[in-house]
């Protein structure tokens, strides 16, 4: 009987049991994204050295991307890539809430699940193909229809003037909202199932319509997590290469209007990178990546703490 | 009196269940009816009838007739919106909007009539409020968030919510099961309060809740209406032996 005891004892001093496998194996893991987040920040660092050294804070402000003159700014890229993917959110999220507000609450059940998994499908698509149907079929669209109508009617405003390309501002911004509504809608889909049945039933017994109900307590609901939503499509659109690459006309250029061609960060790095002409237009590349890479963090960053101060009126909701 | 709903021949199935079986009732006009009955005999789903929640739920079928006053709620070309404005809702769990401050979440629904005057507003606010008996005791943190009450208070903040829409009817489903003892006296002496303005149908399991705050009782069984009468007679004399065993506890 003591001996039970005692073996017993003995496991919990020792910590051998499985708790603590488990324990160890998943703080570990834990551990390892951050290294390897610790140690990939580390590699761009000094890959981008030379950079660095040679441009310093003008990289960032810098206008011209010449491999010749060995002259690197990478202003254009980071207007492109952060231009190009705010239009795109701004597009797409109220289309993409529409989506999933008419598949939660307002089709019936079976078109809404048809619906639904239509709209994952998109999601999976591989953005090569998004990509082929741009070039095909969207820029020719655009060339010939779309922007000869804004311009006729719209044309006033310097986002609709110059030259039609096709490829353009206009079609990245296109191809990326495209991208970013199946992401956006399913995410929301899931927030809006999530309200509880009494929210829904408390707005409808006070005489509520359907819309006024969706207005009053489901949306107010799903906010934060709606929120969460559009951050993560914002994190897909941002570091999106090959569509974007395929349709924005791919010139360093920057123009107020959308029909210009522009550049991306993610797109420059992967025109580039393989034929990088010499060490310091590799460094620059990779000082690109860098910037890349800061910039998400500083959108994910963001957008935990706009998460967090807006839970906090909804975690007391749901402690009830 | 005379009666304010009357329920006519109603019979509620969801799919193959038929929950409620040919039930004919008379609600009393700013009386308090207690509807009583074992765990699952349908007394939810009769009080969901009265203000058409069956509408939100696929395979729910209502037939038969709701009067109320003179018109049947299930009839053509009656809005369900405008029904549930007359008939007010209380639920189990209270659930204020967590989004929304006290003040907001009284008003959310009187809101709905379009716009109104800030004074208007404040004074619903205040008076639907001072008629739970909430208000002293919220009248300086109007503007903060509702879940910060506490659940006795959250629940009369829902009851101030369903009155601020003025209906003339106000369901309760088991409005105080979830609360202590304290607030289950408020929300009784509330319940007392307001009859004199509303009619009240309110769904209990607690006999002494029953006794104490209603008029009529009504008990249920099955999904049919086994009897109905004034509530000293109900506890006291019933006609039918199954009541009888249902309210001394020894049901089997
Ligand atoms: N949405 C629904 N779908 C299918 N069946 C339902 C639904 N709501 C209720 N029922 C069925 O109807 C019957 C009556 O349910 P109801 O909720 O009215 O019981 P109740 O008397 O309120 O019970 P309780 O005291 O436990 O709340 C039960 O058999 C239940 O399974
Ligand atoms: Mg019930």
């Amino acid at each position: 009987m003591s001996d039970v005891t005692a073996s017993h004892r003995w496991k919990i001093e020792k910590g051998l049991s499985g708790d603590f496998i488990f324990k160890a194996v998943t703080v570990l893991f834990a551990f390892s994204i951050l290294v390897i987040l610790m140690l990939m920040l580390y590699e761009m660092v000094s890959q981008s050295l030379p950079s660095l050294r040679k441009f310093g804070g003008h990289f960032m402000t810098g206008m011209d991307w010449d491999a010749v003159q060995e002259q690197f700014g990478a202003l254009p890229f980071i207007y492109g890539s952060v231009i190009s993917s705010v239009l795109a959110l701004l597009l797409a999220t109220p289309l993409a809430v529409g989506t999933a507000l008419f598949i939660t609450e307002i089709a019936p059940r079976r078109l809404g699940g048809f619906a639904a998994s239509l709209v994952e499908l998109l999601a999976a698509i591989p953005s090569v193909i998004y990509g082929l149907w741009g070039i095909l079929i969207m820029t020719p669209w655009l060339q010939q229809t779309a922007q000869p109508l804004l311009q006729k009617y719209l044309g006033f405003l310097p986002f609709f003037q110059g030259p039609a390309y096709g490829v353009s501002m206009l079609a990245g911004v296109l191809i990326l909202m495209i991208m970013v509504v199946p992401i956006i809608t399913s995410i929301t889909k899931e927030v809006l199932l999530a309200v509880p049945r009494s929210q829904r039933e408390a707005a409808i017994a006070l005489g509520a319509t359907r819309w006024e109900m969706i207005r009053m307590a489901v949306l107010p609901y799903g906010k934060s997590g709606i929120l969460g939503a559009v951050i993560l499509g914002l994190g897909r659109a941002i570091g999106e290469t090959m569509a974007v690459t395929m349709v924005i006309g791919n010139n360093p250029k920057i123009s107020l209007s959308l029909f210009s061609p522009a550049y991306t960060m993610p797109s420059v790095i992967a025109n580039e990178f393989a034929e990088a002409s010499s060490p310091l237009h590799s460094a620059a590349l990779m000082n690109i990546g860098l910037l890349l890479l800061v910039i998400t963090l500083i959108i994910n960053a963001l957008a935990r703490l706009l998460l967090w101060s807006m839970s906090r009126g909804a975690a007391r909701g749901a402690k009830l | 009196m005379n009666s304010k709903v009357k329920l006519d021949d109603l019979n509620v199935h969801f799919g193959g269940t038929h929950a409620v079986k040919g039930v004919n009732i008379d609600f009393p006009a700013n009386s308090v009816t207690a509807i009583i009955g074992p765990s699952g005999c349908g007394k939810s789903t009769v009080l969901r009838a009265v203000n058409r929640m069956h509408d939100m739920t696929p395979g729910a079928q209502v037939t038969g007739r709701i009067l109320l006053d003179d018109t049947d709620i299930y009839g053509r070309g009656v809005d369900p919106v405008a029904i549930r404005r007359k008939i007010g809702m209380v639920f189990q769990k209270p659930n204020p909007f967590p989004a929304m401050s006290i003040y907001d979440n009284v008003i959310a629904g009187y809101k709905l009539n379009g716009r109104m005057r800030r004074d208007e507003a404040d004074e619903i606010v205040e008076s639907s409020l001072q008629r739970v008996a909430l208000w002293d005791e919220v009248k300086d943190r109007l503007k903060s968030n509702a879940m910060e009450l506490s659940g006795g208070q959250q629940q009369r903040l829902c009851i101030a919510r369903t009155i601020a829409v003025r209906p003339e009817v106000i369901l309760m489903d088991e409005p105080a099961s979830a609360l202590d003892p304290i607030s289950t006296m408020k929300i009784e002496e509330l319940i007392e309060e307001l009859k004199e303005r509303y009619t009240i149908i309110i769904v209990t399991h607690n006999m002494q809740q029953a006794a104490r705050v209603s008029d009529v009782t009504a008990f249920f069984y099955l999904g049919e209406l086994i009897e109905c009468g004034v509530t000293k007679k109900i506890f006291t004399t019933p006609d039918r032996k199954q009541t009888e065993d249902y309210i001394t506890g020894r049901f089997g």
